[in-house]
């Protein structure tokens, strides 16, 4: 069975390379040969598990080695896998959800005359993830961590006409890289202390060296994953990554991609467990991201910023979790699979309707829709109800169990700190969600005529010129996109509570992550029950502004926070004003030091040997004699300095 | 006497340059295939020299020998041989040279036609294959002296090559450009040559101190304890080969005649400067300076290493500053020589094998991107990135070549570039923490300047110029595609070429450690 | 007789013929001149040969010959044509190799 497990890259690595090889042939066929890779992907997932269910559980982790990647000296990296409980779990959400997600794309990309090539890099990104995921070293694992990047950067400015979209997708590769310069140091560090980055290697050594070594490591990882995962302050590119068509917004930007910081961490468990300060710092970064993401997730009209604001506000409690040690890794998991679902579930629905909508993101001009979508009313709603965290729905049971875990980290006030940032979560939650939910659903229509695109550009420019200046007529969209939307819900529905039985999701993952059960600081019955109140009070909120009266059409001015929300907390003005203005002005400057301080040196010292020789060139005359006449005093002078010396 | 294998590297591609430049004024065509011919010859050779060389432990460290007395009251020899480094470096040369002569296929034909006189296609491709075969001699020699000469004959042609066959897309007159472009090949001449002046009067003073000329014959001296070279002299010769390899590489701050000379030169001889001539600077600085002065090549690591720092971050700087296309690429270049540089003077396993794997990578890497950039600018007429935009929709194909190109210059994982670039980094981390951390930087700022590059010109709305571009043609496609492939090949597996050229490295920093470990100890001893 | 006074003929001649040099502008005569001087060399090689005793000095007394006669037929023939071109002989006329 071992053997199987490049299988799993290299399918969906092959659909990339005969799609993006193949040409203009393979317009017809194409995405169905990309979703049939995906599925033949999954489908060795399943058998791998299945194998693997049938182990004990200290036995499951398979290996197989491929061949040795960069032999120099002590430096060894191999192309080898490792599958174990950790990376099973992910290797079937990454398939199946993708596979679902291939599905659904080819209803929603049917009209684009691109989209063989939209497949092609789902595949790639599918191959990139797996290998991020199954990689037995941390080198490996930089390969497909870049990888997805790369494909990120490729369906973000998949409509690369769009100036906006070819800026989010450099801008989303560039602060990636940023976290993955964290991730290189981190390599490097492993290196020098190990000598060594294969996983089994470095973990089982890190009661070899000092804390302050691990804390750089761990701190150096945090970055690695602040930049992948959207958290603060690496989270400025998420938000517009929404600018890619919404399957990659769903399987990339929620449910897979933006993830794989979690796993990093969670991965590395052991170096972080070994160092408590570096601890701190990630259980940090995610409590201000979830609130950070929240609070953006409250104010945006755009349907999808608004999810993307919920996306970076569930990641962060993933890693908030993750940060918490053994009481916490088995439940990021669980929250990121489950989040998984119905992420992906959400973002498919928003796709859905705005494939009725003609393609217009702004919630305001939605209204009343419940009536014409259903499928995707009840999908979306059942998607909702599991993100804010409804009792026996998939998030109560992964969220819950964070709050929980938050309440028991540390001693002294630290409890009390981050319980409550989570628990305030929750709140803010439901709240967003709640008003995402009305302005869509529910409440007057109040549609608009699609706006010519030559004027103003829509986000979607899938519908081009032909709806400019309609109405919208809202629809349920074809089975391909439903299908997977029903899947997914049924997933947000069940998967928490299936997770949850007899515990069996946490002693799957025991093995691999260690498990220790958090002690809260209050019962466990006093925080789901203040966790329910909270939930009550943002969902009542909510109905209070968007449910009671009327939404306008035009966004009312709002409050300073809501204004500043709006513009994602002004990260984007600092980092424009800091980053870019002063970056532009640097390079400039160092343009004009190159040419004439640098380049000015060099001409200078040629224009002074120019002056020079213009006089010297006085002495040449052109008459014969003169000539003449310095070579005989010139050797009269020789012979005489010959005289001279012998004298002396 | 066995069969003179590496002279014929060389000799291959010369008679090739007398034989192109014989060919009659009318027979241009056959100019070309003539061209292409030799140049594949040579890449055959070059294959039996890799197929021959013994990798194994205990092989030797020059191999293929030959040795014949040339100047014998100089002591000046003939001597020929060949390490790992060498060996891949003479495969990078030979295997670009004819992508790049296919590149250039239309380059050099007369504008006017009926004017036989004059004859600019023979000339131009006669003289890429001369200064191919003195890179591949001078990548060969392990004498000094022979060394030197091809070093500063191989200015001859480039310097014809840049003067004479200038790009025709510019934005002013023709008479500007013709001026720009005199300006751009006496610049690189007058840098090279005082570089190459300086290096010769160190050239004197080693056979002053050590009486020959040979690599081999010093490295003996040196291990039975004959040759002792007091310090400062040492380091006074150090100083003397450095600084012309440094301009050669180009360090900064002495790197500004390539912005000019990848400028102005067509897009096939701005790969043959960056890609290959380029390379002896650095793979002297690897045999010479670190092979001949040990010692002070120690002594002056501290301050090259910062040089080196500088032209990574500087040159990436100046990359995303730029507004025409192929001096974008040169301070690119500049930024990737920082890396090589770097990695060598590591003085690490990792640092000189990535340095070594750097300069080949660096080689097909940029050839593909330059050369996918010739194909844009001859489309267009125009050098300025302002003057592109949404090409990627009138000519998909060249876009996506160009885009590979462009994450091979980032340094994407997977694709070759990436190795090398991590060993170096690794290299140089493992002895010198705050610099290697610092050159970290430099894969942000190559980001940056990769992809605005690529957005500027490929996406966007189309512009009325871009909406006819046509896409590349089967020419084009198969200069670009089999560098793709390498660039794949050896992102993936680059065990070929490093189990080549780590025994070379094992080698080189024997001469400056001796026997003991040139590597720092892991804290944690490895099971 | 001593030879040292051959080394003062030649030392003479050589005189006379750098003066010459310096002072005439005619091209001929600037050109026996010359040929003054390098026979005063010869004398002087001869003389010395003679001095100490072995033959280098008039080996390469006749080295300077062939040299002298090469240069005859070299420099008339510039003179002659200098001569056709601008219908004189003089060096200070031909005053054109300068920058």
């Amino acid at each position: 069975m071992e053997n199987l497990i490049a299988l799993l890259v290299a399918a969906p690595l092959l659909g990339a390379v005969i799609l993006l090889c193949g040409g203009r042939r393979l317009d017809r066929t194409g995405h169905w040969l990309g979703t049939l890779l995906a599925l033949g992907s999954f489908v060795v997932a399943a058998l791998l598990f299945t194998d693997m269910l049938g182990r004990d559980g200290e036995d499951r982790a398979m290996h197989q080695h491929l061949f040795s990647w960069i032999p120099v000296g002590g430096f060894q990296a191999d192309i080898a896998f490792q599958l174990d409980q950790l990376s099973m779990t992910f290797v079937l959400l990454i398939t199946g959800v993708g596979s679902l997600i291939h599905i659904y794309s080819i209803g929603y990309m049917e009209h684009d005359e691109r989209r063989r090539r939209f497949f092609g890099y789902l595949n790639l990104f599918l191959a990139a993830m797996l290998i991020l995921v199954i990689a037995d070293n941390y080198l490996l694992l930089y390969v497909g961590w870049e990888g997805v990047g790369l494909a990120s950067y490729l369906l973000i400015g998949f409509w690369q006409h769009k100036p906006s979209a070819a800026t989010a997708a450099k801008k989303a590769f560039l602060v990636n890289r940023v976290g993955d310069m964290g991730l290189s140091i981190a390599i490097m560090l492993m290196f020098t202390t190990f000598g060594t980055f294969a996983f089994g290697d470095v973990l089982a050594a890190t009661g070899e060296t000092s804390e302050g070594k691990l804390t750089a490591i761990g701190l150096m990882l945090l970055l690695a994953a602040c930049g992948k995962s959207a958290q603060v302050p690496l989270q400025s590119w998420l938000g517009d990554a929404m600018e890619g068509p919404t399957p990659v917004s769903a399987l990339i930007h929620a449910a897979t991609m933006v993830t794989a910081g979690v796993y990093l961490i969670t991965r590395s468990g052991a170096i972080f467990n070994a160092a408590p300060d570096a601890q701190l710092a990630v259980v940090i970064v995610g409590a201000v991201t979830l609130l950070f993401g929240a609070i953006v997730g409250c104010a945006k009209d755009d349907i999808k910023k608004a999810l993307a604001g919920s996306t970076m506000s569930q990641i962060g409690y993933m890693v908030l979790a993750a940060g918490l040690g053994p009481i916490g890794y088995a439940f990021a998991i669980m929250h990121l699979v489950t989040h998984g679902f119905f992420k992906a579930g959400l973002f498919l629905g928003a796709g859905s309707v705005m494939h009725g909508m003609n393609d217009e993101v702004d919630m305001r001009k939605y209204g009343g829709l419940r009536k014409y979508m259903p499928v995707t009313f009840v999908t979306f709603g059942l998607g909702y109800l599991a993100i804010i965290g409804f009792p026996g729905l998939s998030g109560f049971w992964s969220k819950d169990k964070i709050i929980e875990a938050a309440f028991a980290y540390g001693d002294g006030v630290r409890p009390w700190i981050f319980g409550g940032v989570a628990l305030l979560g929750a709140g803010i939650t439901a709240f967003y969600m709640t008003r995402v939910m009305l302005m869509t659903f529910f409440g007057e229509k109040r549609w608009q005529p699609t706006p010519d695109p030559h004027k103003e550009p829509s986000a979607e420019p899938a519908a081009d010129d032909a709806h400019a200046g309609e109405m919208p007529h809202p629809h349920e969209s074809p089975k391909s996109m439903t299908i997977p939307m029903i899947v997914l819900a049924f997933g947000s529905v069940f998967a928490g509570g299936l997770f949850s039985l007899n515990e069996s999701f946490v002693h799957w993952l025991e093995p691999v992550t260690a498990f220790e059960h958090p002690h809260p600081v209050i019962s466990v019955p006093a925080i789901t029950a203040s966790t329910m109140v909270v939930l009550a009070i943002g969902v009542a909120i909510a109905w209070f502004m968007y449910g009671k009266r009327p939404v306008p059409v035009t966004a009312p001015r709002g409050s300073v926070l809501t204004r500043a929300a709006r513009r994602d907390l002004l990260q984007d003005d600092f980092n424009h004003v800091v980053l870019v203005r002063g970056g532009e002005h640097l390079t400039r400057s160092l343009v004009y030091v190159d040419h004439t301080l640098v380049d000015g040196v060099v001409n200078g010292t040629a224009a002074s040997f120019g002056g020079l020789s213009g006089r010297m060139r006085k002495l040449q005359n052109g008459f014969a004699r003169s000539y003449a006449v310095s070579m005989l005093g010139g050797t009269a002078v020789l012979v005489a300095a010959t005289l001279l010396m012998r004298a002396v | 006497m066995s069969f003179p294998l590496l002279t014929a590297t060389a000799v291959v591609p010369a008679v090739g340059a007398i034989a192109t430049a014989a060919v009659p004024a009318a027979k241009r065509t056959a100019a070309k295939w003539l061209a292409l011919f030799f140049s594949l010859a040579t890449l055959a050779l070059a294959a039996v020299v890799a197929v021959r060389f013994n990798t194994g432990s205990g092989a030797d460290r020059y191999q293929l020998t030959e040795s014949h007395s040339w100047i014998a009251d100089f002591g000046v020899r003939y001597e020929l041989g060949v390490d790992g480094i060498g060996v891949a470096l003479i495969g990078l040369t030979a295997l670009l040279i004819p992508f790049i002569i296919v590149a250039g296929w239309h380059d050099a034909d007369p504008q006017e036609t009926g004017n036989t006189r004059w004859r600019p296609t023979q000339g131009f491709f006669a003289l890429i294959l001369m200064v191919e075969a003195m890179v591949i001699l001078s990548f060969e020699a392990t004498d000094v002296f022979l060394f030197y000469i091809l070093f500063e004959a191989m200015l001859i042609p480039m310097y014809f090559l840049i003067g004479g066959f200038g790009d025709r897309a510019h934005s002013g007159s023709d008479q500007n450009a013709a001026a720009q472009r005199s300006y751009a090949a006496v610049k690189f001449l007058l840098y090279n040559l005082v570089g190459g002046l300086i290096m010769l009067a160190a050239v004197i003073g080693l056979y002053v101190v050590a009486g020959t000329f040979s690599l081999t014959e010093i490295a003996e001296m040196r291990a039975s304890g004959e040759l002792n070279m007091a310090t400062n002299t040492e380091r006074l010769l150090f100083l003397g080969f450095f600084f012309a390899f440094a301009v050669k590489a180009p360090l900064w701050p002495l790197h500004t005649w390539l912005p000019n000379a990848m400028g102005e030169a067509t897009a096939p001889v701005a790969v043959l400067i960056t890609a290959v001539v380029d390379k002896v600077g650095t793979f002297a600085m690897l045999r010479f300076c670190l092979g001949l002065f040990p010692g002070a090549s120690e002594w002056a690591t501290p301050v090259i290493l910062v040089l080196a720092l500088v032209s990574i971050v500087y040159g990436a700087l100046l990359a995303v500053g730029q507004r025409d296309i192929k001096r974008l690429v040169a301070y690119a270049s500049i930024s990737h020589f920082g890396f090589i540089i770097m990695g060598i003077f590591a003085m690490t396993t990792q640092g000189q094998s990535g340095a070594t794997l750097y300069m080949v990578n660096h080689g097909i890497s940029t050839a593909a991107l330059m050369l996918v950039a010739g194909f844009l600018i001859s489309r267009r007429g125009s050098r300025l990135i302002a003057d592109y935009g949404g090409v990627q929709k009138a000519a998909p194909i060249l876009a996506g070549t160009f885009l590979i190109g462009s994450l091979a210059t980032l340094s994407l994982p997977g694709l070759a570039p990436f190795v090398s670039e991590f060993l170096v980094l690794v290299g140089t981390f493992a002895r010198y923490p705050v610099i290697g951390i610092i050159a970290t930087f430099g894969i942000v700022l190559g980001a940056l300047y990769s992809l605005v590059l690529y957005q500027r010109t490929m996406t966007g709305p189309v512009k009325v110029e871009t909406a006819k571009m046509p896409d590349l043609k089967l020419r084009e496609l198969l200069v670009v595609g089999p560098l793709i492939v390498l660039l794949v090949f050896l992102g993936v597996y680059p065990k070929p070429l490093t189990d080549v050229v780590d025994p070379a490295v094992g080698h080189t920093l024997s001469d400056v450690y001796g026997d003991e470990n040139p590597d720092p100890e892991p804290e944690v001893a490895a099971k | 007789m001593n030879p040292v006074n051959y080394l003062y003929l030649a030392s003479l001649l050589f005189a006379i013929g750098a003066t010459g040099v310096l002072i005439r502008r005619n091209a001929i005569v600037v050109f026996m001149c010359i040929e003054l001087m390098l026979n005063a060399c010869n004398l002087a090689l001869v003389a010395f040969s003679r001095m100490h005793g072995n033959l280098d000095g008039q080996i390469i007394a006749f080295f300077t010959m062939v040299v002298a006669a090469a240069e005859v037929v070299v420099g008339l023939a510039i003179i002659v044509s200098l001569f056709r071109s601008r219908h004189s002989a003089s060096v200070d006329d031909a005053s054109l190799m300068k920058l």
